[in-house]
């Protein structure tokens, strides 16, 4: 007789470990199934930046109680809380900067302008050619490459059934659920995609299509380096994040895009992306010129047209639930993660979910 | 600044070198790159300006004519070029060069890739110690530098190479304190026959071992280092006798030694034809990862070609044939007319590659081999990770070579894993009960080599930047 689960979690990154471990701490039995090995998508190869300055204004409540949650996990996801500066070298970028960050200081995150004096009394290393900053005490960093040893860590201490290395090639819809995969077919009451940049090919199984849409993120990683910043940095246009973690290697993303699909593997590296990443981040961190690159990789990030979260119910398909696309999802994940699992219990959640029923084409939230 | 040829060529060893003088022959503009400064490879390296005047061997008279052969053809050899990331494009290729300093890239029609083999150490206790050497590191300090290891070597490990690299010792005037391999004169025996297809290196092979015994030196075979003692230097080098499946057995006897060379065989450098989007499929014969390819060097990817150890490894006889087929074949892709010539050259790499195989047969570790490795013995040196780390870490459930790279940093230290990832990738299918086959190696990742950030930031003036869209507030 095989295992009949109370719900089939498709995805097993921060969203799917997030909303397993509420759903087993409110009495269900979880299953977590990866194509990969767990945490191993965008949730374990972004830059790990936990910073406010780059969050939505709207999802502004999620980032807060996202940043919360990391700092509980601690040294085991290798969470730092640094503060952060967010730099604009030119007058259209303080301008760009001004407007931004008042809106999310207004929706709640500490957020304050602070002189180019006082950025190069906290971070000499900096190039002298900053003209204008925001501060964020509540910024830092995480270990993103930790979130796969972190979450199977937690999934096997509370007893929750997971398998890797397990795609899900169909799914079939009875009485309840019933899951094809190479290791034999899983059956379970519930189901809940949290496939991230395949969220669409995981959905179509069920028939539903999902407009998710990836962008394709570069991050690259230097040698170790003595040290040279303690906070973490970012642009006003956004074209860089930079930190230097405990052991002195500099880790630097900024959105540079990379090419291929998630249906095609990894994605790959683009030079023309990764030189001028590294010259901006030089430009702002001049002593880099003499670190040496190790390595440069790429993630996808999900999307949907209105770059709001898909978080509810899976339209058309009872008893079927749907949890991605979050903007800022590293920081966002294991609270939103919860909040899924306490809506799938029946539970009224803290802060309102993002119906994937809605009309993409308009403003939500 | 971008060049434009016909076919590039990564790697100029017999493999490289030769698939770009044929390919050459039919009228194509062919670039060979390399990361070192002349042509030849691993194992024809060329002598450095200060030795010019040594005595020649069989290595140095191959690489001295290759090199002749490449300054009379219309071959642009790219000395001082590190490849540190390939890319497909509509009409060919685009490889990202990382030379002088600044990051030059080049176009080509078709790709030739030819990157050789790294060596495979078993971690034993103390191999991290100051005198200890890989054998295909020690063959570069005698070719290049005429250099000796130490004043007193232990030469240890599989295969052909330990006798080559002990032999070469004594030639150039050191002392072999004690050979030591794991193979048994019967493994030798065993492998005559394929041996007879290439008399010449059967010879070859049999006077280095005639050299040795004259000369007193102790041979222990099915013996193999299983700990280096000494602080800053190889002092004491302890050894043991194995078991058939070379499991460590008996009491451990010791040599004093003030350099160990030691190596377990060639494993395909195979990075490179990963980014190019070559699928690995393990094959234990050719030393064990390797990617994917058919009849003379073609792949599944049109234009891309693959020659040489990279492709398994056969050894350089075999490697010479094998590069002139895989440049053949490229130049066929792009028109020309090469398949009577390739016909006439395939019985002859069949011959070279069947003596090649015996050989790799010969240095392929035993499964045993892996118990010389104790808990506290580093595995990974850039993170300076034990053994037992990374048991602990394939214990908690990381069950691939990218979950461990991940959760340990294994891989992720200036060597991008060459050093363990055949050891790692050994530990999880030892621990899940499985084959190596289910274990492949961790995702590559640009760069190839390390770039400094300087050369990828060249000349870069800020009001360039492309300022998007900004992101959705």
């Amino acid at each position: 007789m095989t295992q009949i689960y109370d719900i089939a979690i498709v995805g097993g990154g921060i969203m799917g470990c997030a909303a397993a471990l509420r759903l087993s701490a409110g009495g269900m039995a979880p299953v977590v199934l990866d194509q990969g090995d767990l945490g191993q998508g965008a949730s374990g190869v972004n830059a790990g930046t936990l910073s406010l300055q780059i969050k939505r204004v709207e999802l502004m409540p999620y980032a807060l109680k996202g940043h919360h949650e990391w700092e509980r996990m601690g040294d085991a996801v290798g969470f730092h809380k640094t503060g952060g500066y967010t730099l604009a070298f030119t007058a259209r970028e303080a301008e760009l900067l001004h407007e931004r960050q008042t809106l999310k200081a207004e929706a709640g995150a500490p957020i304050t302008f602070v002189s180019p004096q006082e950025v190069h009394k906290a971070e000499p290393n900096l190039a002298q050619k900053v003209v204008a900053a925001s501060y964020c005490p509540e910024d830092g960093y995480a270990n993103s490459s930790l979130t796969g040893q972190y979450y199977r860590g937690q999934l096997r201490d509370q007893g929750i059934a997971y398998r890797e290395r397990c795609p899900v090639t169909a799914i079939e819809q009875g009485d309840g659920f019933t899951l094809t995969t190479p290791n034999g077919p899983i059956r379970a009451r519930r189901l809940l995609l949290a496939a991230g940049a395949w969220l669409n090919p995981v959905a179509a199984l069920m028939g539903v299509d999902l407009p998710v849409q990836a962008r394709i993120n570069t991050v690259s990683v230097t040698e170790r380096m003595p040290p040279l910043i303690s906070t973490v940095i970012g642009h006003a246009t956004g074209l860089l994040t930079m930190k230097q973690k405990p052991n002195g290697t500099v880790l630097v993303g900024g959105g540079w895009q990379g090419r291929g699909t998630p249906q095609e593997g990894r994605g790959q590296v683009s030079a023309a992306s990764v030189m001028p990443n590294l010259a901006l981040a030089q430009y702002a961190l001049p002593a880099l010129a003499k670190a040496r690159v190790l390595r440069s990789w790429t993630g996808f990030e999900a999307n949907v047209p209105d770059f709001y979260p898909l978080a509810g119910a899976l339209p058309g398909v009872k008893d079927a639930f749907v949890l991605g696309c979050v903007r800022g999802g590293y920081t966002i994940g294991p609270y939103i993660g919860g909040l899924m699992g306490d809506f799938i219990l029946g539970r009224e959640p803290e802060l309102p979910l993002f119906d994937p029923a809605r009309n993409f084409n308009e403003e939500t939230a | 600044m971008t060049e434009m040829c016909d076919i590039a060529v990564i790697g100029a060893g017999p493999a490289g070198a030769n698939a770009a003088l044929v390919a050459s022959r039919h009228g194509l503009t062919v670039t060979l790159l390399d990361e070192q400064p002349k042509p030849g490879g691993q194992v024809w390296r060329a002598k450095s300006a200060a030795i010019l005047d040594a005595p020649s061997t069989p290595e140095s008279v191959a690489g001295g004519q290759l090199r002749q052969h490449l300054q009379n053809s219309a071959v642009t050899h790219l000395g001082d070029s590190r490849v540190w990331q390939i890319e497909q494009s509509a009409d060919g290729w685009v490889l990202h060069l990382l030379r002088h300093g600044q990051v030059p890239s080049l176009r080509a029609r078709a790709l030739v890739i030819a990157t050789g083999a790294r060596e495979f150490v078993q971690p034993v206790p103390g191999w991290t110690t100051p005198g200890v050497l890989g054998l295909a590191g020690a063959t570069a300090l005698f070719k290049q530098e005429l250099a000796l290891p130490g004043k007193r070597t232990v030469v240890s490990g599989t295969g052909p190479l330990v006798f080559f690299v002990a032999a070469e010792i004594r030639r150039l005037g050191g002392e072999v304190a004690a050979v030591i391999t794991p193979n048994s004169r019967g493994d030798w025996l065993r492998a005559l026959p394929a041996m007879a297809r290439r008399p010449d290196l059967l010879m070859r092979g049999a006077r280095w071992v005639a050299d040795l015994m004259l000369a007193g030196v102790p041979v222990h075979w099915r013996h193999a280092v299983s700990e280096v003692e000494g602080n800053n230097n190889v002092k004491t080098v302890r050894f043991r006798k194995l078991g058939a499946d070379w499991s460590p057995k008996a009491e451990a006897r010791s040599v004093e030694a003030d350099s160990l060379c030691l190596g377990n065989g060639l494993i395909p450098a195979v990075e490179t034809a990963q980014l190019a989007g070559l699928a690995l499929e393990h094959r234990p014969a050719l030393g064990g990862w390797v990617p994917k390819r058919g009849a003379d060097g073609e792949t599944a990817v049109p234009g891309l070609f693959l020659c040489g150890d990279g492709a398994g490894i056969r050894g350089a006889a075999s490697a010479e044939i094998d590069g002139q087929l895989a440049g053949l074949g490229a130049a066929q892709h792009l028109g020309a007319e090469t398949a009577a010539e390739r016909a006439r050259l395939r019985p002859s790499y069949t011959r070279a590659a069947r003596f090649g195989m015996a050989m790799t047969a010969l240095s392929i570790p035993r499964k045993g081999l892996a118990k010389l490795t104790r808990d506290d013995t580093i595995v990974c040196r850039c993170e300076s990770l034990t053994y037992g780390a990374i048991a602990a870490e394939i214990a908690g459930g990381a069950a691939s070579t990218n979950a461990v790279k991940s959760g340990l940093r294994a891989g992720m230290g200036a060597c991008g894993g060459k050093f363990c990832q055949s050891t790692v990738a050994r530990m999880i299918a030892q621990a899940e009960g499985g084959n190596e086959a289910d274990v492949p190696p961790p995702t590559a990742r640009p760069p190839l080599r390390p770039v400094p950030v300087a050369a990828l930031a060249g000349d870069f003036d800020y009001s360039d930047l492309p300022i998007p869209k900004p992101a959705p507030l």
